[in-house]
């Protein structure tokens, strides 16, 4: 069983300007102690996704399954305390996350009383330094405001409020995109630690591909509102099948020859993501795709699965439906 | 308990004291930093200490209410008579002192009620913004708005007997919408804050959300536009004294104070320069003090 299964989940806003298509049936699923990246650029609808299954939005249609428990038409203040326990949240920025008038002990303490009813004062202070001494925190930050720490020590502590519940689930919402590259290093290694020992899934969101490469177990590609491809962290980056994916890679940048070699076919990166109010007809990649046909614009593509020594490696792309069902689906 | 976990929870609680003891003493340098605000703090514990232990201090406390010596009537300032006397011969000075009681009293009375029910009608309206919550307490603040204030106050006070506590109470109603407006600003924007939800993702509950996580962040504010209203009620109450609705002669109020002596200008100018005089030195001090509340929580 999956901790999380998402099936065709649909978010829609509607605004005064029409109705924006944030996520627009996206399927993916999420093991028991594995990493899944949903990546994508601003807009792809990758954030809205997490905050469905926080519960910070409802689904407008499809399914959000947390162990074969719908959860996507639940929304967070409707929750029993159990099942806030298990899915937890990590935000991008700690600047904004950490409430800046409280200290990191009542930070930290106010997750401890919920989850952990019953302890006393020494035993909730025991639990809590055991907790900072595993993020790597040093206990004398205890009585510190979130504007006298360092930005990697501010996120550790909003990881660790987020850890005291003992959530199974973890949504990592871009951790390391608003923190220094020392700072970034640090939360990793924090995040990989605590998985390994604790076995808890994360559904990281992001666009940091150095992130995914040190985190995920699959990658899944967003693309306004959509799954363009899907793959195990090696065949993503060995193998990216999807026009775009080949694009996102070939934008990292490089010191070496020999890095660059690494690198797939240099697919340069052109034009900007539309908006999600008024998609693309077709593949929605296709006004920025070089290889772009004809029945790319007139036709969404079929999900191919492709096989892969790391399972089902799926993409979204006419390029990989054969041409004689092409000319089938053309007419 | 074992020994070790008394010896911890006795270490932290040695800590956080020691922080809170850092915080007020890095509040205070702020606060202390601003010779204008310390001037207001000043001038404010003088006159409530006055007000206070007015029968002390007081050179004539007999002659705060009803006492007529004629021989002593319209007397210059002096220095038996810092303020002179009035049309009564009671000394001026005095009744001054005792006047700053009924101000005083009426500051406390009114913020002492509004502060705390306007901020809890703005944060229940702002955190439950768009249920029916919100529409009837803002809705219900409109209408109490929509009323000029010194209206209001005029209306209730003269429908019910004009005496201090009535005007009290109408200073009261036509001041807490402000409070909620304002609070109600701040909590429908800070409740979109990743610690807000942050908090909810925990399961904290709303009333904790409410008073622990959002609250604390709006103190400032609230607290700087207290100090400052305080003048305004000063001023308020005296206005409504001054046309005859709240403290009635010879009540040593000194807004009353005022209105009375105002029929002997220009001959005896002294009688109503001296309350009006200590109005203004009471709002000054208001005035200032909010200047140094709002540094204090400016430079967190």
């Amino acid at each position: 069983m999956s901790i999380l299964k998402v099936e065709d989940l649909k978010k829609y806003f509607i605004v005064p300007q029409g109705v924006v298509r944030a996520v627009d049936g996206i399927d993916f699923s999420l093991e028991e102690g594995e990493t899944l990246a949903l990546v994508g650029e601003s807009g792809s609808g990758k954030t809205t996704t997490a905050h469905v299954v926080m519960g910070f939005y409802t689904a407008t249609s499809g399914s959000v399954k947390y162990r074969d428990i719908e959860i996507g038409y639940t929304p967070i203040e409707k929750r029993p305390l159990e099942l806030r326990k298990e899915i937890q949240i990590v935000f991008q920025d700690p600047a904004t996350s950490l409430n800046p008038k409280k200290n990191v002990k009542d930070i930290i303490d106010t997750a401890i009383k919920i989850h952990r009813k019953g302890l006393s004062s020494v035993e909730r202070l025991k639990f809590m330094l055991s907790l900072l001494e595993h993020i790597g925190l040093s206990e004398d930050l205890l009585f510190k405001k979130p504007h006298e720490l360092g930005g990697g020590e501010k996120q550790l502590v909003a990881l660790a409020r987020a850890l005291a519940p003992g959530p199974r689930l973890l949504i990592l919402d871009e951790p390391t995109s608003a923190l220094d590259i020392s700072a970034q290093a640090r939360v990793l290694n924090a995040l990989k630690k605590i998985q390994e020992e604790r076995k808890i899934s994360y559904l990281l969101i992001t666009h940091d591909l150095g992130v995914v490469r040190n985190l995920a177990t699959y990658v899944a590609i967003m693309y306004l509102g959509k799954i363009y491809e899907y793959a195990h962290v090696d065949e993503f980056f060995n193998r990216p099948l999807h026009p775009y994916t080949q694009m996102l890679l070939s934008s990292i940048p490089t010191l070496t020859e020999e890095e660059e070699k690494l690198l797939p076919q240099r697919i340069l990166s052109r034009g900007e993501i539309p908006s999600p109010m008024n998609p693309p007809s077709g593949c929605r990649f296709h006004p920025r795709c070089p290889f772009a046909m004809d029945i790319c614009k007139k036709k969404e593509p079929p999900t191919m699965i492709i096989k892969s020594e790391h399972g089902s490696h799926t993409v979204k792309c006419w390029l990989y439906v054969n041409a004689h069902e092409r000319n089938l689906n053309k007419a | 308990m074992k020994a070790e976990d008394f010896q911890l929870s006795e270490e932290i609680i040695r800590k956080e004291r020691e922080m809170r003891r850092e915080s007020i003493k890095r509040a205070w340098y702020r606060f202390s930093r601003s010779k204008l605000s310390m001037t207001g703090l000043i001038i404010l514990l003088a006159i409530i200490i006055s007000a206070l232990f007015a029968e002390y201090i007081a050179p004539y406390p007999s002659h705060a209410g009803l006492y007529i010596n004629f021989r002593d009537a319209y007397q210059p300032p002096s220095l038996r008579h810092l303020m002179g006397t009035d049309m009564y011969g009671r000394d001026v000075f005095s009744r001054v002192i005792f006047g700053y009681r009924y101000a005083l009293m009426m500051v406390g009375m009114v913020l002492s009620i509004v502060v705390p029910v306007g901020t809890v009608l703005g944060l229940l309206a702002g955190y439950y913004r768009g249920r029916w919550i919100e529409h009837l307490i803002m809705r219900l603040a409109d209408i109490f708005v929509s009323v000029p204030p010194l209206v209001l106050a005029l209306s209730i006070c003269s429908i019910l007997e004009p005496n201090v506590f009535n005007a009290m109470l109408a200073v009261t109603l036509m001041w807490w919408p402000w409070y909620t407006r304002m609070v109600y600003s701040l909590a429908s924007s800070l409740r979109n804050e990743p610690y807000v939800w942050a908090a909810k993702a925990l399961g904290v509950r709303d009333i904790n959300i409410m008073f622990r996580e959002l609250l604390p962040n709006m103190l400032g504010p609230i607290l700087t536009k207290a100090t400052l209203d305080a003048s305004w009620v000063v001023l308020i109450g005296a206005a409504i004294s001054f046309l005859g609705l709240g403290a009635q002669p010879p009540t040593p109020d000194l807004g009353t104070m005022i209105s009375e002596y105002s029929a002997y200008l220009p001959q005896y100018w002294w009688m109503s320069l001296g309350p009006a005089s200590a109005l203004a030195l009471l709002i000054l001090a208001f005035n200032f003090l909010g200047d140094g509340i709002r540094d204090v929580f400016a430079g967190e």
